[in-house]
């Protein structure tokens, strides 16, 4: 009894006694157990080709049109298709990032999240995998359909280069849903008008629907601080490279921005989960659901 | 097993931060559970029954005092605690409505770090035994509060615990489930030992039918502690025993039975016959100092030329011990502070 894997224990502290390799596998197993509803989330909620598709796609479409009727560079275009394929994973980072614990609260999880023999960097990363795995078709989705309805041409000279800034990009994007998700529930109760404070403000500074060049001198702050900005932009650079349009700061400099950031947001989600934690424990709220 | 106890409270006091006072939930609480044991915390809701589980579990740091599970401390030794215990409280609506049963588990299964495949394995097992076979595939948003509380008591065990702590297990079910999952704890506790159950309750039934020792508590505070007959006895010293005869005893009739060593009174209590059970019938309440008065009692009926139809033992019921301890029953007010 209270055998499982390589440890057959006979009392609960050689039960409880996990060597570095058991911790670190069963981590692991939790960050795939948080990912898996999301994953299958895909083929039980096909809502999501509607609101998640279809909706932000108007948004995109509305843009293309202005630019066409001011006969802005084609290239313009394309950026508006790519800052559209990546609000997905905005979206995402705010909703199903940010404000999930406070619906794991509410719903109880958060408590079992807590006792379970796992670390909550485990679930915050589950979650992100996940997340990031589900949004990536949807992000596809909206180029592979607005680059055929718009007729958008990519230029793209170094395909493993633009690969590479994605998945950088991700990681302080995903980093900052990590650090989110703890501050949400420290601030108060509203998750739900903390991730609307956030949404559009974000769309404008991130230059989802324009290249961040275009707003000056603002540009460079935004740059130093949102990484959803720096990455679309260095993706922009590497997509349309023959479009002419430049960005803000040459590729290799925004890489080190988002390499910066990732570890930056990482680190502070940790700080922000321990210390959520002992809050927890020490004032008796935030993970319990009657709070 | 080792020396160590399975729980462990000592002095332990939570204060909650609250406007214009701060409350007390819990005012020293010293609580001793041997490996093995299932023992339950009775009391109101507001009695700060909850509030010991959440310190328990590692949830909430207590205000004062210390705390053991299987002697690692709740405050400094977190992990090792939550590698060794389980959580499942009443009305949990944890998990995800989109996935079913069996991936429910699973997930679950993984935060606990079993194997993928053992995980399976245990999640198949656990949906066997506690009955769920035919919702293994239906999805969580669509089973039944019966169904769910099932599920949830499966996921407490799927770490198999050393220590589970039951938290109103059944609170909002229906007699039938709640039934089962008394049941379902029992064989829980025979399949192996050393296994130890904590259950919080409001349902004497449930307390006395599950737990080997039962702590009284109200307003955050054990008022008693013990066997359930023990605490029992606190509140009745003698033992009260109700006899129906075929009819009524001749030569010094009750009077003499009353007479008799070791029994402190003997009266007709004619009105508890059932109707239709004979006109002759008679009812008696004796109370002696032991039970092992009875005997004497019972042979001094048949000498007086009756015949015993029915005998029975009349104890007082849990409800009655906390009545006698707080001057009032459960549901006479809901204890204080409002923080459970």
């Amino acid at each position: 009894m209270s055998g499982y894997g390589s440890t057959v224990a006979t009392n609960p502290r050689e039960a409880a006694d996990w060597s570095t390799g058991r911790v670190i596998r069963s981590n692991l197993r939790a960050v795939a157990g948080r990912a898996y509803p999301r994953v299958i989330g895909l083929t039980r909620e096909p809502s999501w080709l509607f609101f998640e598709i279809f909706l932000p796609f108007l948004a995109v479409s509305a843009f293309v049109f202005v630019y066409r009727a001011l006969e802005a560079p084609e290239a313009f275009v394309g950026f508006v298709v790519l800052g559209g394929a990546m609000t997905s994973f905005w979206l995402n980072v705010v909703w199903m990032m940010a404000a999930q614990f406070y619906w794991e609260k509410d719903q109880g999880n958060l408590e079992l999240y807590f006792t379970a023999p796992m670390h909550l960097m485990s679930v915050l990363a589950g979650m992100a995998i996940g997340g990031l795995v589900m949004t990536s078709s949807r992000a596809l989705a909206v180029i592979g359909i607005g680059s055929l309805l718009y007729g958008v041409t990519y230029d793209i000279q170094q395909p493993f280069l633009l690969a590479g800034v994605f998945l950088l990009t991700m990681i302080p994007l995903y980093g900052m849903g990590m650090l989110f998700a703890s501050l949400f529930l420290l601030w108060g109760r509203e998750a739900f008008h903390l991730a609307q404070l956030l949404q559009e403000p974000i769309y404008f500074l991130g230059g989802v629907n324009f290249p961040l060049r275009a707003i000056g001198p603002i540009a460079g702050v935004v740059i130093a601080t949102l990484p959803l900005g720096v990455g679309l932009d260095a993706m922009r650079q590497l997509a349309f490279a023959g479009s002419g349009v430049q960005g803000v700061l040459p590729v290799g400099v925004e890489m080190l921005i988002l390499a910066v950031m990732g570890v930056v947001f990482i680190v502070a989600a940790r700080l922000a989960l321990g210390y959520l934690e002992h809050l927890a424990r020490r004032e008796g709220r935030l993970t319990l659901r009657w709070q | 097993m080792p020396d160590e106890l399975a729980i462990e409270a000592r002095a332990v006091t939570r204060v909650y931060k609250a406007k214009p006072n701060p409350v007390t939930a819990l005012g020293g609480v010293d609580l001793a559970v041997e490996p093995g044991e299932y023992f339950g915390l009775l009391g109101p809701n507001g009695a700060g029954k909850t509030t010991l589980i959440k310190i328990l579990t590692t949830l909430l740091l207590p205000t004062s005092g210390t705390a053991k599970i299987a002697g690692f401390d709740v405050v400094h030794e977190t992990s090792k605690i939550r590698r060794v215990i389980n959580m499942v409280a009443g009305g949990e609506q944890s998990g995800y409505g989109l996935l079913t049963l069996r991936e429910q588990l699973w997930m679950f299964s993984q935060f606990y770090g079993l194997p993928q495949r053992d995980g399976w394995r245990r999640v198949d097992e656990l949906i066997e035994i506690t009955g769920l076979t035919e919702q293994r595939d239906q999805k969580v948003r669509t089973l039944s509060t019966g169904q769910r509380q099932k599920l949830n008591f499966a996921r407490g065990l799927l770490n198999d615990p050393w220590v589970l702590f039951l938290d109103e297990p059944t609170l909002g079910l229906d007699v039938a489930a709640a039934r089962d999952l008394r049941e379902h704890t029992l064989s829980w506790k025979a399949a192996a030992p050393g296994r130890t159950l904590l259950l919080t309750t409001h349902y004497m039934v449930e307390a006395e039918q599950l737990c080997d020792r039962i702590a009284i508590v109200d307003r955050g505070k054990i008022l008693a502690l013990g066997t359930p007959d023990e605490l029992r006895r606190r509140v009745q010293a003698e033992s009260i025993f109700r006899l129906e005869l075929d009819r009524l005893p001749q030569n010094g009739g009750i009077a003499g039975i009353g007479a008799l060593p070791g029994v402190l009174s003997a009266v007709r209590a004619d009105e508890e016959i059932a109707d239709g059970a004979g006109s002759d019938r008679v009812a008696l309440k004796v109370a002696l100092d032991s039970d092992s008065a009875l005997t004497s009692v019972v042979t001094a009926v048949a000498e007086r030329g009756s015949h015993l139809v029915g005998l029975a033992k009349s104890e007082p019921s849990l409800e009655d011990v906390f009545v006698e301890l707080v001057g009032r029953g459960f549901g006479d007010e809901d204890g204080a502070g409002g923080t459970s």
